[in-house]
């Protein structure tokens, strides 16, 4: 371990989480409604001074040949004096080979989503406040990932989950974006309540939230200690890993909690861009690959993440085969891939990390292809003005740039050699084989046919063929700040794979374990490649030759389409829950029972009173009569009683 | 030993009840028709009274007493009031009624702001305010029992009018239940305070000096339920919240903010400074009780809001169930929990009363607080919007903003004692924030968020007045959420003689 000469860049690491902050307080207060242009030229510019600051940092971080983890800065944010011997929470940025990689992966995304975010909503209303947000987006992710303890991943990671409402409801006075917004709120909010008990679970056991000492051997042991309760004792370490796992559920919308992610399809496409490939649901993946040895000494939550991932990995790709809106397909893809890099942490384990390795590179190269995709499908949409890919075709001619970096994109999401994704998905699959999990390695080969073939589709569909458009891409063109990101982006999807694979498996290993050569199973990149040529044949053939798919038919293609239905499922029972099952009793209760309960007393006394008000009411002959019938009781009392 | 003649720091204290008062004097004069008059004098008194809180504060530090100190207090003074049944006026302040006060003093000023429209029985308004404020002042500088009782006694008459008279809705009614509820309260505390009085064998009502005295287990055992659930009544304890939904409803707008943002703290400030203070072994008895109650209070009242369509009952219920975090806080008897507890009064304080002001403004131009007939006004009212989105994001505990702060406060003070039933109480606090984010986003969405409608296309945003009240509320709630230490170096050392006591 090399000791790091504090450099500029490292000592001045927090410009990375301040510029984007700034770029929030400034546009959000100032420039956003008085200077809209000015707003967006600062948020691009303040963007792309944090990539530099990043991408610094990386260089300085990785001069050393073995960096150790460094908290580069950190000032005491709350004392909580008296709880497990004192502790103190601070704010700072850790950083290690983990959060240097996704320090740089999300601000070099954040800068061109911006640049492609100044033409993509060029004219719209919200245009200032738009870049008052995005900004702020950035911000909440770069504090996640720097984050040297649990709370202040858990304050950064709530943050990034209100840009995610935001921003997906960005559109306010649409009803559709304002339900979808809400509802991406409400579930990881959801998943993220059982993360905070995991939180609170470890710092009251431990004492600490440092992941340092969190990830250290000696918590697991201290919270596998036995712990007594009712004649039985059990250890807490298998519950606290769930609990905390619990929030990259949400967050990486891991199957049943996946129904928000589609549905974010309705924030404008460059917040589509940026939530399916750097921020919002890498988070979850990250948080698993934090806490990696954890998890790890834990067993339950990356049992958890391996069946979980490869089950969502199928059944999104399933749901991607058959959708027709363009950011649809995007989007279930990117709940598969989200599935692949859960399941590969999942079959990993400290004594053969390549599934981690792999993980963090398949991060790392869907990052940017991912990215690309979706900000060309903004220019598809923008060409053709539909979401429908039944209502383009054609568009090769039209949108030449936008044609030749989807085809990388689908291409090296469709794990193609020699093309980024290729890399990365191989690793996982190799990794999965390795580790002596051959079904979730038949999945995700499944998966990996499934995935070539609905990316194939994708791209002929909206390019292959003669137009659908029907005129109305007739002003079809490639705005210059739109197309810019996407060219750039192009390059590392490309090339992200053969440059950086060496990079990943001999940096991004979890903290304790050494960069071991894993042993490859030589014929797993074969048969990779085999699946995805399998896939993108199967796809050439169904819609090479102008095939356009109607409404869904048969049973099997229209349960698919429908979400298998989930969505429903979901709406169903926590709306029933929510509203019938416990609000509407405890209404009741409160209207019935308990004030019930005071205006009949009330009544009571002023029943009470009335009864009494009869006797003082001031009329003589009332007086009279009770004395004299009183007077008579007496006597006959006197008479009858011996 | 404490002064028995009025101290400068002692008078700038009686001040802060002394200005209101005066400020009634002064308003009484003014003929009814000066309404602009009214509501200068009102502004400026409670602009000054903010200025005197601010100096306290920034004195305070100055004027601490060691810690250990017999009477933990700064500008303590104890004047005899009856020798026979030894009442005195014994004034001071301590980190916990500092803060207490900077909530009515800013609350105050906001409340005076958002009333700028009112034109008819102006004169009264201002005055029954005054009342208000001053009997809330007061309460959070006496320590002599008895003159803190009074002071609360207080506030409940100008509450009735302010209701009875300014109000909406069935306004009669929701006064007297809250009157009558409160009062009820009031005798349960009494009770307990006399209880303190002859039990203590002291004859007395100094709160220090009883706190010396080690109470009888038995008599703890009925004098904590009856003075907690005395002061919990004010607190909103479960099940007898529902004075607070009404009245709360029904007030006119800035007797809303205050009753919501204060007084009901009144309570929570009781519990903990006589209560949990005094008997410490009825506290640890009973305090199960408490936590199960306090955490129906949180899940209950955040289920109800789910079904309210009104938008001050969704904000009086919601406060049903942050008031709930305060009790529930307490219930965790450790520092963490007590807090916990003060921060989330501090913060609720504040948050209410912004809600409320909001709601108000958002009814003094729609005429109407029903969730369906209310759409689109972020196109329409876009500072009010964004305040009403700050302060649902706030209310549903979002890191940054103040909510957040007392809730890990409350949560890991509360997870920390082992009994397994307050682990369960806790997780299920906890899970209550997802409700709490169901009915707050909900609310958002169907007030701000949808297309505009054409009938909102006159509405003018917030003016000045309802700006800078805006911003006040906002400032203190960014504040405490970004630099929580701001406001914990306030509570912390108030909170050590409270601990300690609970410890014994």
């Amino acid at each position: 371990m090399a000791e790091h000469a504090t450099t500029w860049a490292i000592s001045n690491s927090w410009l990375t989480l301040a510029l984007p902050l700034a770029a929030f307080l400034v546009n959000g207060l100032l420039l956003g409604r008085r200077a809209p242009r000015a707003a967006a030229a600062f948020a691009v510019l303040a963007n792309l001074a944090a990539a530099v600051v990043a991408v610094l940092v990386a260089r300085d971080y990785f001069a050393p040949a073995q960096p150790a983890p460094l908290l580069a800065w950190s000032c005491p944010w709350l004392e909580l004096p008296h709880f497990a011997g004192g502790l103190t929470l601070s704010l700072g940025c850790w950083l290690d080979p983990l959060s240097v990689m996704m320090l740089v992966l999300i601000t070099v995304i954040s800068t061109l989503v911006h640049l492609y975010a100044a033409g993509y909503l060029r004219g719209d209303p919200g245009f200032g406040r738009f870049f008052a947000l995005l900004p702020f987006f950035a911000f909440a992710m770069t504090g996640l990932v720097i984050a040297p303890d649990l709370i202040q991943l858990y304050i950064f990671w709530e943050l990034v989950g209100l840009a995610s409402y935001v921003l997906i409801g960005f559109w306010y006075t649409k009803p559709s974006a304002v339900e979808a917004s809400k509802k991406a709120f409400v579930i990881t909010r959801f998943a993220d309540a059982f993360f905070l008990i995991g939180i609170a679970l470890v710092a009251t056991v431990l004492g600490t939230v440092q992941f340092a000492a969190v990830n250290a051997p000696a918590a697991g042991a201290a919270l596998a200690q036995p712990v007594a309760f009712g004649g039985h004792s059990f250890s807490l370490l298998a519950l606290a890993a769930v609990l905390l796992f619990a929030g990259g559920w949400g967050k990486s919308a891991l199957f049943p909690l996946h129904v928000w992610l589609p549905d974010a399809m309705e924030g404008p496409t460059p917040v589509s861009s940026i939530i399916h490939s750097a921020t919002m649901v890498v988070a979850g993946v990250f948080l698993t690959a934090r806490l990696f040895p954890l998890f790890a000494a834990a067993g339950s939550a990356l049992f958890l993440a391996e069946t979980l991932g490869a089950f969502t990995a199928l059944l999104a790709a399933l749901m991607a085969c058959v959708q027709t809106d363009i950011k649809r397909v995007l989007a279930y893809s990117t709940l598969s891939q989200l599935g692949f890099m859960m399941f590969a942490l999942g079959v990993a384990d400290p004594a053969a990390p390549a599934g981690y390795t792999a993980a963090l590179f398949h991060v790392f190269t869907h990052a940017f292809f991912k990215c690309m995709l979706f900000l060309c499908a903004g220019l598809l949409i923008h060409a053709a003005h539909t979401h429908d890919l039944r209502g383009m075709g054609g568009l090769r001619r039209k949108l030449p740039l936008t044609h030749a970096a989807t085809l990388v994109g689908c291409l090296a999401l469709a794990g193609l050699w020699p093309l980024s994704g290729f890399f990365s998905k191989d690793a996982i699959l190799a990794a999965a084989w390795t580790s002596g999990k051959p079904w979730i390695f038949a999945v995700g080969l499944a998966t990996s046919v499934l995935t070539a073939f609905y990316m194939a589709r994708l791209y002929l569909l909206a390019f292959a063929g003669a137009s659908r458009a029907g005129g109305r891409d007739a002003h079809a063109h490639e705005d210059p700040l739109m197309a810019l990101p996407v060219a750039v982006l192009a390059v590392p999807s490309a090339a992200a794979g053969w440059c950086a694979e060496k990079f990943f498996t001999h940096h991004l290993l979890p903290p304790g374990a050494t960069a071991g050569h894993a042993a490859h199973a030589a014929w797993v990149p074969w048969v990779a490649l085999g699946a995805a040529l399998a896939g993108l044949l199967f796809a050439a053939f169904r819609y090479g030759r102008g095939f356009v798919p109607g409404a869904p038919r048969h049973p099997a293609v229209r349960v698919a389409y429908n979400r298998f239905y989930v969505d429903e499922l979901w709406l169903v029972f926590a709306h029933w829950f929510m509203f019938t099952l416990v609000a509407a009793p405890a209404k009741w209760f409160d209207s019935v029972i308990i004030d019930g309960t005071l205006d009949t007393s009330a009544w009571l006394l002023q029943k009470c009173g009335a009864l009494q008000r009869a006797w003082q009411n001031g009329h003589v002959q009332r007086y009279l009569a009770a004395m004299l019938a009183g007077l008579l009781a007496l006597y006959l009392l006197g008479v009858l009683l011996p | 030993m404490i002064p028995t003649t009025l101290t400068p720091g002692a008078f700038a204290l009686s001040l802060t009840w002394g200005l209101p008062a005066l400020t009634i004097l002064v308003l009484a004069l003014l003929p009814e028709s000066r309404a602009r008059l009214i509501r200068g004098v009102s502004l400026a008194s409670a602009l000054l009274n903010l200025a005197l809180v601010a100096g306290l504060i920034a004195a305070w530090p100055a004027h601490r007493p060691p810690a250990g100190a017999e009477v933990p207090l700064a500008f303590a003074a104890r004047l005899p009031w009856f020798s026979q049944p030894n009442i005195s006026y014994f004034v001071g302040v301590d980190g916990l009624s500092l803060l207490m006060m900077l909530l009515a003093a800013i609350i105050a000023v906001c409340g005076v702001l958002v009333s700028w429209r009112i034109e008819t029985r102006a004169k009264e308004f201002f005055i029954f305010m005054q009342v208000l404020l001053a009997g809330v002042f007061g309460c959070f500088i006496s320590f002599d029992l008895f003159t803190f009782f009074l002071f609360n006694e207080v506030t409940l008459i100008p509450t009735y009018l302010l209701i009875g008279v300014f109000g909406s809705g069935r306004k009669e009614y929701c006064a007297m239940k809250l009157n009558l509820m409160l009062f009820a309260g009031s005798a349960l505390v009494l009770v307990g305070l006399l209880g303190l009085y002859f039990a203590s064998g002291l004859h007395t009502f100094d709160l220090f000096a009883l706190a010396q005295v080690r109470f009888p287990a038995d008599f703890q055992h009925w004098a904590f339920p009856a003075l907690f659930l005395g002061f919990g009544v004010l607190g909103a304890l479960f099940p007898f919240h529902t004075w607070s939904p009404d009245g709360h409803s029904s007030a006119p707008t800035a007797i809303s903010m205050f009753l919501a943002g204060v007084h009901m703290k009144l309570g929570g400030y009781g519990c903990l400074r006589v209560a949990m203070f005094l008997l410490p072994e009825g506290a640890r008895e009973w305090m199960n009780v408490f936590l199960v109650l306090s955490t129906i209070n949180i899940l209950y009242g955040a289920f109800v809001a789910v079904k309210q369509t009104d938008l001050k009952y969704i904000n009086a219920y919601s406060s049903v169930s942050h008031c709930g975090l305060v009790l529930f806080g307490y219930a965790a008897l450790n520092f963490l929990g007590l807090r916990g507890a003060v921060l989330q009064m501090f913060s609720h304080g504040l948050l209410t009363a912004l809600i409320f002001a909001v709601i108000g403004m958002l009814y003094g131009r729609t005429h109407t607080r029903q969730l369906g007939e209310l759409g689109g006004l972020m196109t329409r009212l876009p500072f009010i919007g964004v305040a009403f989105t700050l302060a649902a994001l706030a209310g549903l505990g979002l890191p940054g903003l103040s909510g957040f702060v007392a809730e890990l406060n409350v949560f890991l003070g509360a997870f920390a004692q082992t009994p397994l039933l307050n682990k369960v109480c806790t997780v299920l606090a906890i899970l209550s924030i997802v409700v709490t984010a169901v009915y707050l986003l909900r609310t958002i969405n169907k007030v701000l968020h949808g297309p505009p409608q054409e009938k909102d296309a006159g509405l003018k945003d917030a003016d000045l007045a309802e700006r800078a009240a805006i911003l006040i509320l906002l400032a203190g709630v960014i504040l405490m959420g970004v630099w929580p230490r701001a406001i914990t170096w306030l509570v912390d050392d108030a909170l050590q003689p409270i601990v300690e006591q609970l410890a014994r």
